[in-house]
């Protein structure tokens, strides 16, 4: 009831200047952006490691993976800074001899690709249960529901554990072939988040869906198909949108951790997680780069993308407003 | 009421076949069963005639409720890693588990609680702004990187606190602990930290936004109208507000802890249920899979159902009809 | 101050007020220069439609003004003192115990958790120096005092467990806990039906004479402000335009603005042609071009159904049943329902405008959704032209006739899809039912339709968020009219507009059903709007058409006991009368 009213604004103050970043201004959400320097800081970090870790292949000084160009007596050699370090492998190397920079900008690359990957797969998946369930609602409403709450209930690693173990014991113990064992981690990843989509885009369809604008396509004659699409949908990807955000961070943690227990990616490929866990064994006799530097690479990637996903948040929220 | 916990309790009951049946299909359909428990060396006459004790020739609806019927005695065979009795494995692990989640749940809500009301009273003041970037680097690191921070700078650089094990226990009647002895307190330490933090930024975060909420209300508006003290209106209507729908988070949050247990008892070597979990699933120990998604679902249920009589208690809505 | 004649000292008083709220758009200035004081024992009025700052000057008394928000100049005097520059402390002890506040919505003012008697208790508690044993025989006594029937039981009751009227007596007895000298009342009746709110204006007219408080009774209806109010303030974008007795400004207002809002506001005695426009409201350009239906694309082939004008009615409505269930229950004896519409039946001749008036909950609604095909009705049938709607039974065909019925919506912020350009919200119908050849023709069809309704082409390339209230109705009338309908169904739709604004789209529709010769099902709970807009009417309550007779007929004679009901609850602006108190139902 406090609102003031649009019509008592101070016409002289409130012109603006032509030119397109001032035009962009007029977004509430690029002058949030704008104006808050953490959230750029954060685009920019997200955007760095996702450019610098795809193009790991053209950028990284060396390919880890590459046997050949690997030597064991470059092994367990610190960074630059600390005595004995070198430039040839400025955060210095692993106990097989690899350059730190490289593994890392590698490892990043496929923590980022599972990532996207499973929050790809889990929000197509959760977007269109969530649609058929809020749209139609009863028996099939009331099945869906039930098994989200289910799954809610388990901690997303837990189920993500549990597939993992599954496919595993269905393909005789060990998971080989690279693409197979990728295959089952997203779908672990992806299965044990579809739940927050499923929910969320239920619910604003149930909201939206009691809107007269909903009321009057169906009164145009819309079979419901085009009405979920072209209507509801649109008006239901806010909150989808925050959800992705937050959930690519916790998709990454999820990997890094899965991998850290040794049931994620493939030995050899190594993601962020692997290579903490490789470098846990070294904690203790002094060579902390090995694990430090993943993990901060994992933890700015991650924090970088939770900014960005809270900064989402509060502006697509109109009650903050 | 009754009827209400009559209808929960029924629900509860149905969830847990569900899982049952999970279980029942992993322990069944994933591998043989057989080869699992058996030696190359054992000879084809041996292996049928333990498949015949096993009862894996009965029908397929006689083997389940052979099943639940075991299960609900909280007995799934034998380990195929450990060749020991499932539920006698896991309950040697159970109070090194429970201890560290209890202890932890304690921990997070006893400081997250606080610092969110605190940082929704506060919204735009320095200490504020500060505790919710904490939170923020809170939900960004993964629990198992808090643990190796921790493990290399109190254990590794400055050697105070163990980083692995439970230190000395006490057995009393059955049950293992380690809050009675100092080194098993030491040991308590940085695990539970570790599994806390991440806990801890969520319910500050949660209840700061919830808080928020109930502040924007009309009814707080109308008591700040009336004159009400500041104190009574935050801590008697807007906090008692928060809480009804914060219980239901705290509650899963608690079933949360002790699957998260899993990563924490890996970094520090916690021999817990968790620990015993993650080797099954890399080796394929199917009866101890089944046995801890068992027990894990049981003790969802149960805290489901105390939440939703928490819920009853507390909401007079659904206490009194209209 | 204009020449009002004021004996006595006010005992609030606001002088030279101005509100500002700084935005990064700009200063928004909500009042300006607010002059208005009241007596003890006296209920000011302030009038004025949304935007009219009427609200900002409640909250900047109490203080209670939402940051960054503020006070810029003038002063707030409590019996001579100022009090806009207390302290935070001191302004709390002011607020309940010297002003109170009544709030519009009484479903979420009070506390969910909390007994009725523990909110009341609280609040003497803090203000008066009373123990608790003897703050609550007060609280007995106040909810008696308010018209609560049986105090000592339901002061141990959870707000839930009153109605909407009874929570609203609750938070006034709230708000009297502390003797206050002034109560700031916001919108007190808004949310609630005619009935109720009639009973809660007289409630409140008691109280202020009992207890010689001084009242400050914020509203945007006219028909409040002339049921009980002493004098009037009349605001228009943050200023105050005019202020006097109530019988004066009602009844020969000097401010143009305020004789524009009065004549906007529908006459329940007189059938006018038009209402008569003035300035000051929201510009639109009327639609300069008449449509002649011969030639023009809304004329064109509209595919009568088979069994075309016969003479009959266009629509027939038989015997239509509707239950919702409200519990549901493995038992069928636990079950509940609601009846939402029982055994309804009425005829509309082709090109007349039907009328369906009653309180909320009364079933208007549901009936409009049954007739679109929304809802499926349990019994009955809804035959257009003849057909049988409900025997139909593929989509194609439902469409065929679907495409003649076309519906207007209440409320306009919700009625438009925010995502869709305004263009491609009116094109959809005609582009789904292909009415069209070409592309190009769709944009001239759209364009025209646009300007019709009064808005001009431009407003196709824009979002439904940039235009006000009226504007997006005006938006929805041209959608309805995309699919060259010959049957309208307006179901409230100027119910969540402004008077001035609401007038304006009643002449359009008015225009529009003369120049289309559309037939009409017009559902609205504002008796005096259904006499300006409908031939005949008719009355429901709880599902049950009450009675159906000619719009004149019914205002002049009323046959059924519940429509000279609801006919003398009208509010009439010509006579200020007083009401007497009315007993709580």
């Amino acid at each position: 009831m406090n609102a003031p009213d649009e019509a008592g604004i101070d016409n002289e103050a409130a012109r603006r200047p032509a030119g397109l970043l001032a035009r962009l201004d007029e977004h509430d959400m690029f002058w949030s952006f704008r104006h808050s320097p953490l959230v750029m800081l954060a685009a920019l970090v997200t955007l760095v490691m996702v450019v610098s870790s795809l193009g790991a292949p053209v950028i990284a000084p060396y390919n880890p993976f590459d046997m050949a160009s690997i030597s064991l007596l470059d092994s367990l050699l610190p960074p630059v800074w600390i005595d004995e370090g070198t430039w040839s492998y400025p955060l210095g190397t692993d106990n097989q001899g690899r350059d730190m920079l490289s593994t890392i900008l590698y490892g990043s690359r496929i923590s980022i690709l599972v990532g996207f990957a499973s929050v790809a797969f889990a929000m197509v998946l959760g977007i269109v249960l969530g649609l058929v369930a809020g749209y139609t609602g009863g028996w099939l409403d009331a099945f869906l529901t039930r098994i989200a709450d289910i799954q809610l209930s388990f901690p997303a690693i837990l189920i993500a554990l549990l597939i993992d173990g599954v496919a595993r014991a269905a393909f005789g113990g060990e998971i080989g072939e690279d693409r197979t064992a990728f295959g089952v981690l997203i779908l672990a990843i992806g299965l044990s988040f579809w739940v927050q989509y499923a929910r969320t885009v239920r619910g604003s369809v149930f909201v939206e869906k009691h809107k007269e604008y909903v009321q009057a396509a169906q009164v145009i004659g819309l079979p419901p198909f085009l009405i979920v699409f072209r209507h509801i949908l649109p008006n239901v990807m806010g909150p989808v949108l925050v959800i992705a955000t937050i959930q690519l961070a916790l998709a990454i943690i999820t990997e890094a951790t899965l991998s850290f227990l040794g049931v994620g990616v493939p030995p050899t490929s190594p993601s962020l997680g692997t290579l903490i866990r490789i470098g846990n064994d070294f904690l203790f006799s002094g060579e902390w780069w090995i694990t430090v530097f993943p993990g901060v690479a994992l933890v700015l990637l991650v924090l970088s993308v939770n900014l960005l996903g809270d900064w989402l948040r509060d502006i697509l929220n109109p009650k903050l407003k | 009421m009754i009827w209400f916990v009559t209808k929960r309790f029924v629900q509860a009951i149905l969830v847990l076949v569900v899982v049952a049946l999970i279980a029942f299909a992993m322990f069944r359909y994933l591998g043989d069963p057989v080869n699992m428990m058996v030696g190359i060396e054992t000879s084809i006459e041996q292996r049928d005639k333990l498949r015949e004790q096993l009862g894996l020739n009965d029908s397929v609806v006689v083997q389940f409720g052979r099943f639940l019927e075991r299960a609900a005695r909280f007995e799934f065979g034998i380990s195929y890693q450990h060749r020991k009795a499932v539920s006698a494995l896991i309950a040697q692990r159970l109070p090194a588990t429970l201890e560290l989640s209890l202890v932890s749940v304690i921990l997070a809500l006893a400081v997250g609680i606080p610092m969110g009301v605190y940082t929704a009273l506060r919204r735009d003041g320095l200490l504020a702004r500060i505790f919710m970037t904490v939170s923020l680097i809170g939900v960004s690191l993964p629990t198992f990187l808090i643990g190796i921070l921790l493990i290399l700078f109190f254990g590794v650089i400055l050697q105070w606190l163990p980083t692995f094990g439970r230190g000395e226990v006490v057995n009393i009647g059955g049950w293992t602990t380690g809050l009675l002895t100092p080194s098993g307190l030491q040991a308590l330490i940085l695990p539970a930290i570790t599994l806390a933090i991440f806990q801890m930024t969520l319910v500050v975060r949660l209840i700061r936004a919830e808080m928020l909420e109930v502040l924007r209300t009309d009814y707080i508006k109308f008591c700040r109208a009336r004159g009400l003290r500041t104190r009574s209106i935050h801590f008697r209507h807007a906090l008692k507000n928060t809480l009804v729908p914060v219980i239901t988070i705290v509650g899963l949050q608690l079933g949360t802890v002790i699957a998260f247990a899993i990563i924490t008892e890996t970094v520090f070597q916690w021999p817990g249920m968790g620990l015993l979990f993650i080797q099954a699933v890399t080796t394929v120990d199917i009866p101890i899979m089944a046995a801890y998604l068992m027990l894990i679902a049981t003790f969802f249920v149960i805290i489901n159902l105390i939440v939703d009589m928490l819920y009853f208690a507390v909401d007079p809505r659904l206490r009194v009809q209209s | 101050m204009t020449a009002s004649t004021r004996q006595i000292t006010p005992v609030l008083e606001v002088r030279g007020l101005t509100v500002e709220f700084p935005s990064r758009r700009g200063l928004v200035t909500a009042a300006r220069d607010v002059n208005l004081a009241v007596a003890a024992g006296e209920i000011l009025g302030v009038v004025g439609e949304s935007g009219a700052g009427k609200s900002t000057i409640g909250n900047a008394v109490m203080g209670l003004l939402d940051p960054p928000g503020h006070i810029s100049a003038g002063e707030v005097l409590l019996e001579g003192e100022r009090i806009d520059t207390l302290g935070a402390q001191a302004m709390r002890r002011i607020r309940g115990r010297r002003v109170a506040m009544i709030f519009q919505d009484p479903l979420t003012s009070l506390d969910p958790l909390q007994t009725v008697g523990d909110q009341i208790v609280e609040t003497i508690v803090t203000h008066l120096d009373m123990s608790e044993p003897k703050a609550r025989s007060r609280a007995v006594e106040l909810l008696g005092q308010v018209g609560i029937p049986a105090p000592e039981t339901r002061v141990d009751q959870y707000p839930h467990q009153f109605s909407g009227g009874m929570r609203q007596r609750v938070v006034i007895a709230l708000s009297l806990c502390a003797e206050p000298d002034v109560i700031i009342a916001d919108e007190p009746t808004t949310a609630l039906d005619v009935s109720i709110q009639a009973q809660i204006l007289s409630l409140l007219r008691r109280l202020v004479r009992d207890h010689g408080v001084g009242m400050i009774l914020i509203t945007h209806d006219m028909g409040v402000i002339a049921d009980v109010t002493d004098r009037v303030t009349v605001m228009y974008r943050g200023r105050v335009v005019e202020e006097g007795p109530t019988r004066k400004i009602l009844g020969d207002p000097d401010h143009t603005y305020t004789r524009s809002l009065i004549s906007a506001v529908p006459r329940p005695d007189r059938r006018f042609d038009r209402f008569p426009l003035v300035e000051y409201i929201e510009a639109a350009s009327s639609a300069t071009r008449k449509i002649d239906i011969r030639t023009h694309w809304l004329g064109r082939v509209r595919d009568f159904g088979p069994a075309r004008e016969g003479g009959g009615p266009l629509l027939e409505a038989r015997g239509l049943r509707l239950r919702f269930s409200t519990r549901w229950s493995l038992m069928p004896s636990k079950r509940r329902y609601v009846q939402a519409v029982d055994d309804v039946a009425f005829e509309i001749a082709p090109g007349e405008v039907f009328g369906l008036v009653g309180e909320s909950g009364s079933g208007k609604s549901t009936i409009a959704r049954i007739v679109t095909g929304l809802y499926r009705p349990q019994a009955g049938s809804v035959l257009f032209a003849g057909q049988d709607l409900t025997a139909l039974g593929s989509r194609r065909a439902v469409n065929r006739y679907r495409r003649q019925m076309q519906m207007i919506f209440q409320d306009p912020f919700s009625s438009l899809n925010p995502r869709m350009r305004v263009r491609d919200i009116v094109a959809e119908p005609i582009r789904f039912h292909r009415l069209t050849e070409a592309q190009s023709e769709t944009r001239g069809i759209v364009d025209d339709l646009l300007e019709h309704v009064g808005l001009g082409e431009s407003a196709g390339k824009k979002y439904p968020h940039e235009f006000s209230g009226g504007q997006r109705q005006r938006i929805s009338i041209a959608r309805a009219l995309a699919t060259r309908p010959r049957f309208l169904i307006c179901d409230e739709p100027t119910s969540a507009l402004d008077v001035s604004i609401q007038a304006q789209i009643l002449n359009l529709l008015k225009d529009l059903q003369e120049e289309l010769g559309l037939t009409m099902l017009f559902i609205s709970h504002d008796l005096p709007v259904i006499r300006q807009m409908c031939d005949r009417v008719a009355v429901m309550r709880e599902g049950k058409i009450v009675e159906t007779a000619p719009t004149e007929r019914l205002f002049d004679t009323p046959q059924h006991e519940y429509s000279r009901h609801l006919l003398d609850l009208m509010p009439r602006l010509d006579i200020v009368k007083r009401s007497p108190d009315v007993a709580p139902a």
